[in-house]
């Protein structure tokens, strides 16, 4: 079976600060994985530098074949990576209803995700689709994010710290949205530093650290103890 | 009832300016662009009508429309080359560029077409008045008025009710994140600076059908949309009309008193309002 | 080396422009003043525009208020010219107290149309002062002007009339006030208040961090650039003559050609406008038979330059070679800002 995503020997900067060295990755159709680290590891920058953000330097990221480190951030989510941005990034002058929408400003033809499949997803955004985006709750902002992500109908999710700042429960109940994404085909890489909460979701897990993968595997052949040894840093001998 | 007539007579004149700094609103609204040249490219905009008017034989409101694709072309075309170039956090590229623009412009309409003043031969219109009760009303002064109001709503709608007004303000907002919805800036970019263009266009018309225009007109009657602009509120069309007429019957009340002070009283009007509202009448909530 | 070489080239400059109304044309006087007069308002422009941030379309105000200053010093209260030209600076410094306290209201690009704005009310005011000549203008009696101190002295100095001599005195003030404004800003960029301005410049909430005040600062400068822009506002009209609303407060002639040579020499750097007003003067005499072609080429060489060589000619200089013969930083030197920076 090829790849959906393959990401090979990238490299990337961070203004003048090389931020990855050498990222591997491979991430198959209908799969969820996970990538956890500290602070710092490079976690974001590898999502910005999949869908274009950062700067790359060197290797590739394909897409079923196509290479994508060459192209523009709107050339790369025409092709099918979407991501929720870290810190959501509502647009504050959009209201709900508008920064879903203009999650489909590049769509072309149709595909499985409409404005009422996310409100179906995300029920409580149905009332309040002509606040301003920015006037809701930080959960409800990041649902709003994951769904303009999701009306591009991408063929690659890309998730960077869904939880950070949310409450526990809020957490729970946006990861609950995660099967019905899954079964529409769209295969997602999430970024977390909660590393509990992407244990129970992912299919695949990698641990980052100063810009390299130092740990990957599925989540229930790695022990808690090797995930906790390459979130902090232990190496053993 | 000479005020009334005044007041009247200063709303009209408004709308003109309105008109003028409807283009400029709408640019600086999104791409944070002062462009030095708008009131260059006005002018540019009339003589272009006048030519196609010459060469054609139609009445310049007809030659006006014709001008609007092109003017659509130059702006995209602008944008692209010139102005997309030297966007960025440094306030002073963009605006020397378009002040070296504006020189550039105006020189070239002089080789072109020399100092000699022009005017839109728009027929009988021009001398045509309503009487709305005790006060007479040039049609012309009206039709620019209606026109400026007509644009800013037709803006308005644009910028919040259409797709690519959606992209106009997720770009203002957030250029970065709104290349992750697929939105191509520069592309946004060059679409406004050709619509601010269309309006200029529109703004053209009135410009050369209501009074002499030459190379050189530009620069005051930018002054004049600028000031409209800044004390709208930045960033805000119906600011911006409001703001015209504050300009406009600020003019018009000036020069009752005594015709030298028309448009030393629109500046001081414009200096009294920043005073009171540092940040304009309707200022945008985020900026 | 290059450490004695720099002041004695410039001596040397100095002392041939110096010598220029005794041994060259009066025509080639009357020239070179004009080209040293738009450098002071360069070097002042430079020192508002490209050091503390402050974009201003509107300081041809200041050379009309300090022109009218002047002008009113001698017309109205019968002083001599020359301290018309101090109180004409002193005028400009007073009103660009009122002026900052409402254009530093407005932020970033605003604030250029803000400028732009106060400029014409100055215009339109003073086109009311009818003891002036109103909107038409007036001239300076020649007799004022040919009384002023050392004009007798100067005659017999480099021989000819009255109106030469007063050409010569002219030209000697106007290279004064350049080597003047060098020194000062020279000074006053490696000054602590000037290294302050070049840091809120770079990196305006970092400054702020380490207890730099932008607002002061570039209030002060604000002052400072209106006394000189006066001053030189005050002398271009003694020798010019005669002065109306629309000369004294020409957009064109005292703003829109100084920020050209400004840009093409280089914004934001000190030879910068030296530069730039050489090459201004030299494309003035190739292309003086073509007006407005003169014009044309000035707009796009300003655009070119803000396209390719943000730092002007100068900064394309010091990139290319690596040196910097007039370092403003007393650190080592800083790696050159990349092109799209």
């Amino acid at each position: 079976m090829s790849a959906l995503l393959q990401v090979t020997a990238l490299t990337a900067h961070y203004g003048d600060f090389q931020a990855l060295f050498g990222v591997d990755l491979t991430l198959d159709p209908g799969q969820t994985l996970a990538i956890i680290g500290a602070n710092g590891a490079g976690k974001t920058t590898l999502m910005r530098a999949i869908t274009g953000i950062a700067r790359v330097t060197g290797g590739s990221v394909l897409l079923d074949g196509q290479r994508l480190d060459r192209m523009a951030a709107p050339e790369i989510l025409r092709a099918g990576v979407a991501m929720v941005p870290e810190g959501r990034r509502l647009f504050p002058s959009l209201t709900v209803e508008e920064n879903l929408r203009i999650g489909a400003h590049a769509r072309q033809g149709s595909g499985f995700w409409t404005l009422s499949r996310i409100c179906d997803l995300f029920p409580v955004l149905r009332d309040r689709r002509d606040h301003p985006g920015t006037a809701l709750s930080g959960g409800q902002q990041q649902m709003v994010a994951i769904g303009r992500a999701l009306m591009s109908n991408p063929r690659v999710l890309l998730c960077d710290e869904l939880s950070l700042g949310l409450a526990p429960v809020v957490i729970r109940e946006i990861y609950a949205a995660f099967p019905t994404i899954r079964d529409s085909g769209t295969a997602i890489v999430v970024v977390e530093q909660d590393i509990g909460q992407a244990l129970k979701v992912a299919t695949m897990v990698h641990c980052m650290m100063e810009g390299r993968i130092t740990l990957s595997g599925p989540p229930e052949s790695l022990g808690r103890e090797a995930i906790h040894d390459a979130y902090f840093g232990v190496r053993h001998g | 009832m000479i005020w009334l007539d005044t007041l009247i007579q200063g709303l009209m004149l408004g709308g003109l300016y309105a008109l003028f700094a409807a283009g400029l609103s709408l640019v600086f609204g999104i791409m944070r662009l002062v462009n030095l040249a708008h009131g260059d490219l006005i002018v540019l905009g009339a003589y272009l009508i006048l030519g196609i008017g010459t060469a054609t034989g139609l009445n310049p409101f007809l030659a006006a429309v014709l001008a609007l694709p092109p003017m659509f072309a130059l702006g995209w075309l602008l944008q692209t080359v010139l102005l997309n170039r030297v966007l960025g956090d440094d306030i002073l590229p963009p605006l020397l560029v378009t002040f070296g623009l504006s020189v550039v412009i105006q020189n070239a309409l002089l080789m072109g077409f020399s100092a000699d003043s022009r005017k839109l031969p728009v027929g009988p219109v021009e001398a045509q008045s309503l009487a709305l009760g005790p006060v007479n009303l040039g049609v012309m002064p009206l039709v620019t008025f209606a026109s400026a109001v007509l644009v800013i709503f037709g803006l308005n709608r644009l910028f919040y009710r259409t797709a690519l007004g959606r992209a106009f303000r997720a770009t203002s907002d957030d250029p970065v994140t709104a290349q992750l919805m697929g939105i191509r800036p520069d592309r946004v970019f060059a679409v406004a600076t050709g619509i601010a263009l269309v309006v200029a266009t529109i703004a053209a018309l009135y410009l050369g059908a209501r009074a002499n225009f030459d190379p050189s007109t530009g620069p005051a009657r930018l002054l004049y949309a600028f000031e409209a602009v800044i004390i709208g509120g930045l960033g805000s069309l119906w600011g911006t009309l409001a703001g015209g007429l504050v300009i406009g019957v600020a003019q018009a009340f000036g020069a009752a008193l005594n015709p030298e002070w028309q448009i030393l009283a629109g500046h001081l009007a414009f200096v009294a309002v920043l005073l009171v509202r540092p940040r304009g009448l309707f200022p945008r909530a985020n900026d | 080396m290059r450490k004695v070489l720099l002041p004695a080239g410039l001596l040397v400059t100095a002392v041939l422009l110096a010598a220029l109304p005794v041994i060259g044309s009066r025509a080639l006087v009357q020239d070179l003043f004009m080209v040293l007069c738009l450098l002071v308002l360069a070097l002042n422009w430079n020192m508002l525009a490209g050091f503390a941030g402050l974009v201003s379309v509107g300081q041809q105000a200041f050379v009309g208020i300090g022109a009218y200053g002047m002008f009113a010093c001698v017309i109205l209260w019968g002083m001599d010219p020359l301290a018309g030209l101090l109180v004409g600076g002193l005028v400009a410094m007073a009103l660009s107290v009122p002026v900052a306290f409402f254009t530093f209201r407005l932020n970033g690009a605003y604030f250029a149309i803000g400028t732009w704005a106060v400029a014409d009310i100055a215009r339109l005011s003073l086109g009311q002062w009818r003891a002036l000549g109103g909107g038409t203008g007036t001239a300076l009696p020649k007799s004022a002007v040919q009384d002023m101190p050392g004009i007798e002295a100067i005659r017999t100095l480099i021989g000819g009339s009255r109106a030469a001599a007063v050409d010569a005195l002219t030209y000697w003030l106007a290279l004064a006030l350049v080597l003047a404004m060098l020194a000062a800003s020279w000074l006053f960029l490696r000054s602590r208040m000037g290294l302050g301005l070049q840091a809120v410049r770079d990196n305006p909430v970092a400054a702020r961090s380490v207890g730099v005040d932008p607002v002061r600062l570039k209030a002060l400068v604000f002052l400072l650039t209106a006394f000189g822009t006066g001053i030189c506002g005050g002398l271009l009209f003694i020798q010019i003559g005669r002065i109306s609303p629309d000369a004294a407060f020409s957009l064109l002639d005292w703003t829109a050609f100084v920020i050209f040579i400004v840009v093409i020499g280089g914004i934001g750097t000190l030879p910068g406008p030296v530069v730039g007003v050489l090459v201004f003067y030299g494309l003035q005499r190739l292309l003086a038979d073509y007006g407005t072609v003169y014009l044309i080429v000035l707009g796009l060489i300003g655009i070119a330059i803000m396209l390719f060589a943000r730092r002007g000619l100068w900064g394309a200089l010091t990139r290319r070679t690596g040196l910097d013969p007039v370092p403003l930083s007393h650190a080592a030197p800083r790696p050159a800002p990349t092109p799209d920076s």
